[in-house]
């Protein structure tokens, strides 16, 4: 279905939640209220790593106005010698993350909630709650973390025969690299650290809940899975799944982050304990300083080149910083640093490494940015030092169809050359760049590639006929970034009917079966996929009685253009039936027409991207602006272009505060030092330039359309195409993020 | 369990009065952009919140003439930016209250609040202080009138005494050829607090400095006027020995902190490379007045 | 604990509220009044999200006291459509995929709005430092600044 001659795939349609959006109607997360509700706060550890060795709430709970108390005792305990997965989650590490249990692992982390009239009553109360906490000294960054006489975080976890903050490996491996760079010709081996960043999402977590008198539970919230917030909640509570109902809220942002829950479990103890609805809203401190950021990173890269630019061996070591509890993304820089390139010895080596910061959720392409940062900046290296165009070296290295790749499978289609390529021809890469415009300002071309995973996964689809022939589909995915909008483009083509007579909406727990996660890429990949599935079977189902209105057959009957004919001269003149006309007739042949699809959905190829920028440094004050930015990713097939540019803007611009301004600040308590907006830097608009995104769509030949999953490659690419622009411009690799003023002037000064 | 007063009285008398009367409990609300931020944050908790804003000195803006003003100190600095008359006569004033926070933020931030707060990076005192604005203070015992530098006395302190209220800012008189300019460093290019804050006012004739005064701001625990800087650029065509001695002079007063925006080390670099860009700026303007 | 009636006009109709001194006008906004519309991103003035009009000046409503909107004129979000028609910007907004999760969107439609109110003809440099200060984390700013731009020209156009 890649015809260029489709009418609403591929079109800028408005989306079908548009217009709540724009004039504020759409409900969020924090926008709901429920007949009774009351509010509930947390009380938060005032230290970074903790013991805590009693609460006592009974302040607390006498405090009038005050209807409930709950610590880590309400919540279900997953021992820890027992690992229980939840998708990739740990409910070991859930339970203690929503609450603390036997320690306090980070400043802000949860020790108790409390529900009252107020929020004023509630943060009163929590002021009341005397908790006994033995302070422990606290280690940070992956260095001190990792040090032989570091605070260690978890007495039981062992590593290498030793008590340890390392909580887990990940090693992939390919021939042999010791073999591999004693081929080489040039070798380079560097060491880059990244400071955490967080997600940024402009909505901060927030839920109202209610637990009824007969146990059951109504979660009204935003996340990247109403299924996982039942799912988790159930764990964590205790109560069963059918007696739980998760409701999406529309979401202000996920970006990953939003795949785990802070609160409905504690929200939901609290609705129980007090028998009242219950109301949680994170301030933007809570949301900076105890959710989960993306680790901070160690890495050392060292590759090995021939003089012709031929990569003969790979080795990444990188270290990842998980925060209070384990769980850092090792897939992502051990698995797709070096995946692009066929590379025949590779050793790819990840660490998580527990410290006393908040744990890390989920962000876009989870570990693979760093990892890209390091490897990227090391081939801008070889590739200049061996004289060589970068793009070139890139393209001599690619992956090819079937080469087995270090993570696992055989490659189908491979598409990255095209992307390089992409770069190679764009207007952008052959503008003559002015180096030295005027006095104290440099400017500098920078480029670099990114590869992820994506993913395909469970999604189920609702499509139903109304009565009056128009079209409601339900998806069982929150919609983060328009992905409704190229639902409703699928299945407008593919029914044949006006756009506008599309509806698409969410479901919730109990009204659409089981879709997994918004997230990995995968919303519209999967939930095209299972539409396509859907409306087949609708068609199907408005053959079978425009035949039996006709009288013949229902092979004898096609579907084209939203109207039902007779297949060919053979099977009879009858006049065309349409959507309309069988609708209002469908209850006197048989029944409502409509159908209900869930897969497993399969065949999602890796994203890749090859990106270009221009930056300017200001010499004097060392600040690194960029000027034009071009990012060229394989799409498949763009369903609704305007979102799936803006993906692919959004995930660079993210990749932008990553590589210059973000970072997490903590002071000597171990407390972050820059828990507002105003001090965790993300760019405002007048930072960036625009973004040009070259969409290509080579069609994923395992998907009905053709569709390929974008939001997560765009941000692998950008922190070391900046870097390799500073480079160009400055003559100076920087390997420690962000390059923020003060570190640029540090590096300029040391000549 | 917040049993906090609000009065918006319409009258400095019944301001000074209900102010003193407080006994420190009171916080005086001009725009609110760093009141409002510090009692959420639990920084600080007033017990009588008094609205400034229905005081007519507090909001007026007055052409005294000759490029002299008087600014009442709750005036946003969203308002003044639409004084075209203000702007033509003291554009570096001007752009320092319209550099805080966004234009939301300038919809309400004013010069009063912003020197009574008295962060060391409060955008529009540098500037202040090297326009020689003069503020005019009301309390219990009279008005009085300061030196603008003389009124922040720390980070988040001044040298009021209770119950005073600051009523307005005087802007001197311009000569001929007289303008000012000011530069901040921030890392991004808007929303930051400044780094490194410096406001230059300078009076040209024939090319030549014939009074300056600068304003060095983020890098000491109050707003510095830099005289040594100023007697730098004063005879000289701001040339680059100038320029270079200026910037040494600025650099010689610093005495910052590191912190979460920025070091020692960066903003006494900073502190050299802005005054010569600002004094280049101010010496643009006053050549074409 | 006495609370303050206020009286005040959003959207052009007279509304009123009981509020505490310390609420902020974005608190009662989204509480008593329901106008869940503006939205609360950080709760400090950094992110624009809660972006409002009073009496026709761009303003965060976490920055200013509820009992301040004593006698003005606000305008939110919710009043931008006039009856069911869209303004140009909510139009020009859904027609370029200027949006992705919408969170940020009021606040970027009340601050454009203000920003053409006083700028009609804004180049991409006004118009990116006029928006400096609503944060959006899923665009990346481009489509916003366009739909602006484009919209800015439209509405010159048909004012001719």
């Amino acid at each position: 279905m890649n015809e260029m001659s489709n009418k609403w795939i591929g079109a800028r349609t408005i989306r079908p939640d548009g217009a709540d959006k724009v004039t504020g109607r759409a409900t969020y997360s924090a926008d709901n209220t429920m007949p009774g509700m009351i509010w509930g706060k947390m009380l938060r550890s005032p230290h970074a790593h903790a013991r805590i060795r009693s609460i006592d709430t009974s302040k607390a709970e006498a405090l009038p106005g005050v209807k409930a108390v709950v610590t880590a005792k309400d919540v279900v305990d997953f021992p820890l010698d027992k690992s229980v997965m939840l998708g990739i989650q740990d409910m070991r590490w859930m339970c203690r993350n929503v609450m603390a249990r036997e320690k306090a692992l980070f400043h802000g982390h949860p020790v108790a909630a409390v529900a009252a009239v107020s929020e004023e009553v509630a943060a009163a109360a929590c002021a009341l709650i005397e908790v006994d906490y033995e302070v422990l000294p606290h280690a940070i960054e992956i260095e001190d973390a990792i040090k032989p006489d570091a605070p260690i975080l978890h007495e039981w976890n062992q590593f290498e025969g030793k008590p340890s903050n390392i909580t887990g490996t990940m090693v992939l491996k390919a021939g042999d690299v010791e073999k591999g760079f004693a081929e080489a010709d040039l070798v380079v081996e560097r060491t880059f650290t990244t400071r955490p960043v967080h997600q940024g999402y402009i909505e901060p977590h927030a839920c109202t809940v209610s637990h009824a008198a007969d146990g059951r539970v109504t979660i009204w919230s935003s996340s990247q899975g109403q299924f996982m917030v039942r799912a988790m909640t159930s764990l964590l509570t205790g109560i069963p799944q059918s007696n739980i109902r998760a409701i999406p809220a529309e979401i202000g942002g996920g970006f990953g982050a939003k795949t785990i829950v802070y609160l409905e479990p504690v929200a939901v103890l609290l609705s129980r304990k007090s028998g009242r609805p219950v109301k949680i809203v994170m301030t933007r401190d809570e949301v900076q300083r105890a959710t989960g950021p993306a680790p901070g990173s160690l890495m050392t890269v060292k590759i090995g080149a021939k003089k012709d630019g031929t990569l003969v061996a790979a080795q990444g070591t990188f270290y990842l910083q998980a925060g209070g509890l384990p769980g850092s993304p090792l897939r992502g820089p051990v698995g797709c640093s070096f995946a692009a390139y066929a590379i025949p010895n590779v050793l790819s080596t990840g660490y998580d490494v527990v410290s006393n910061r908040s744990k890390v959720a989920a962000y876009r392409a989870p570990g693979a940015p760093h990892g890209a940062f390091a490897t990227e900046s090391v081939l801008d290296e070889i590739a200049e030092k061996l004289g060589l165009d970068p793009l070139d070296m890139r393209v001599r290295n690619s992956a090819k169809p079937g080469d087995k790749a270090i993570y696992g499978p055989n490659f189908g289609d491979v598409t990255f050359v095209e992307t390089i390529d992409a770069i190679r021809k764009h207007p952008h890469y052959k503008a003559p760049l002015d180096k030295n415009p005027r006095p104290g300002v440099k400017r500098g071309r920078g480029v670099a590639s990114g590869f992820w995973y994506n993913a395909g996964g469970e999604s189920s689809v609702q499509v139903n006929i109304t009565e009056d022939g128009n079209v409601v589909v339900t998806t069982g995915h929150p919609d983060v970034g328009g992905s409704r909008a190229s639902i409703a483009n699928v299945v407008a083509e593919l029914i044949g009917i006006e756009h506008s007579h599309v509806n698409v909406i969410i479901g919730d727990t109990q009204t659409i079966g089981f879709s997994n996660l918004t997230g990995g890429s995968r919303v519209t990949f999967a939930s095209a996929m299972v539409a396509t599935a859907s409306c087949e079977k609708v068609i199907g189902q408005l053959k079978d009685r425009a035949a039996k209105i006709w009288k013949i057959d229902a092979e004898a009957v096609k579907w084209e253009d939203g109207m039902a004919l007779p297949a060919g001269d053979n099977a009879g003149k009858f006049p065309p039936l349409s959507l309309k006309e069988l609708a209002a007739k469908a209850n006197e042949m048989g029944g409502p027409i409509g159908t209900q699809v869930q897969l497993n959905t399969t065949g999602a190829d890796p994203g890749f991207a090859t990106h270009c920028v221009d930056v300017e440094v200001d010499v004097d004050l060392g600040i690194v602006r960029v000027l034009r930015y071009t990012a060229a990713q394989d799409v498949g097939r763009a369903l609704h272009p305007g979102y799936v540019e803006g993906q692919i803007q959004g995930g660079v611009v993210q990749g932008i505060g990553w590589a210059l301004s973000e970072e997490y600040l903590y002071d000597r308590n171990g407390k972050v030092d820059n828990a507002t907006f105003l001090d965790y830097r993300m760019p405002v608009c007048s930072d960036v330039p625009m973004i040009e995104p070259i969409m290509l769509e080579i069609p994923n030949s395992k998907h009905p359309q053709g569709v390929r999953g974008v939001g997560e490659a765009p941000i692998v690419p950008p922190l070391a195409a900046i870097a390799n622009a500073v480079h160009d411009a400055l003559g100076i690799r920087f390997t420690a993020l962000p390059m923020s003023p003060p570190k640029v002037t540090e590096r300029l000064e040391q000549g | 369990m917040t049993d906090i007063r609000y009065l918006a009285p319409n009258t400095l008398e019944e301001a000074v009065s209900a102010f003193a009367a407080a006994s420190g409990a009171a916080s005086i609300l001009a725009g609110g952009t760093d009141l409002l931020v510090q009692m959420r944050a639990g920084v600080r908790k007033p017990g009588t919140i008094i609205d400034i804003k229905k005081i007519p000195a507090l909001t007026a803006i007055e052409d005294l003439g000759g490029g002299a003003f008087r600014i009442g100190a709750a005036v946003a600095g969203g308002v003044l930016a639409e004084h075209e008359g203000f702007r033509k006569a003291w554009p570096g004033v001007l752009e320092a209250i319209n550099l805080i926070g966004s234009k939301q933020v300038q919809g309400r931030a004013s010069p009063g609040g912003n020197l009574c707060n008295s962060s060391p990076a409060g955008d529009s005192v540098p500037a202040m202080v090297a326009a020689g604005a003069v503020v005019t203070i009301q309390g219990p015992n009279g008005r009085r009138d300061l030196p603008v530098e003389a009124v922040p006395a720390g980070p988040g302190r001044t040298t009021l005494a209770p119950g005073e209220i600051v009523v307005c800012f005087t802007l001197p008189a311009r000569p001929k050829g007289a303008s000012d300019a000011y530069l901040r460093m921030i890392p991004r290019t808007e929303m930051d607090i400044a780094v490194v804050g410096v406001g230059v006012n300078l009076t040209m004739e024939g090319g030549v400095v014939k009074a300056a005064r600068v304003g060095l701001g983020a890098v000491a625990p109050t707003v510095l006027l830099v005289e040594d800087a100023a007697k730098a650029l004063v005879g000289s065509k701001l040339d680059d020995a100038a320029l270079e001695a200026a910037a040494a002079a600025c650099r010689a007063v610093c005495k910052p902190i590191n912190d979460k925006r920025g070091t020692i080390a960066y903003r006494t670099k900073v502190a050299g490379v802005l005054l010569k860009r600002v004094a280049a700026i101010a010496a643009a303007r006053a050549g074409g007045n | 604990m006495s609370k303050t009636h206020v009286t005040t006009t959003i959207n052009g109709e007279p509304m009123e509220f009981l509020t505490d001194a310390s609420s902020s006008l974005l608190d009662v906004l989204r509480g008593p009044l329901g106008l869940t519309g503006t939205k609360e991103g950080c709760g400090t003035g950094d992110c624009g999200a809660c972006s409002v009009t009073v009496d026709g000046r761009l303003m965060c409503s976490c920055l200013m006291l509820a009992v301040e909107a004593e006698g003005k004129s606000i305008g939110t979000i919710e009043g931008m459509a006039q009856g069911g028609q869209l303004h140009p910007l909510q139009q020009k907004f859904l027609e370029m995929a200027a949006l992705q999760c919408g969170i940020c969107t009021p606040g970027v439609l009340i601050s454009a709005r203000a920003l053409l109110e006083k700028n009609p003809d804004p180049t991409e440099e006004e118009v990116r430092f006029g928006l400096a200060g609503n944060l959006c984390r899923c665009t990346g700013y481009d489509k916003i600044v366009r739909a602006v731009l484009e919209t800015a020209a439209d509405m010159r156009e048909a004012a001719r």
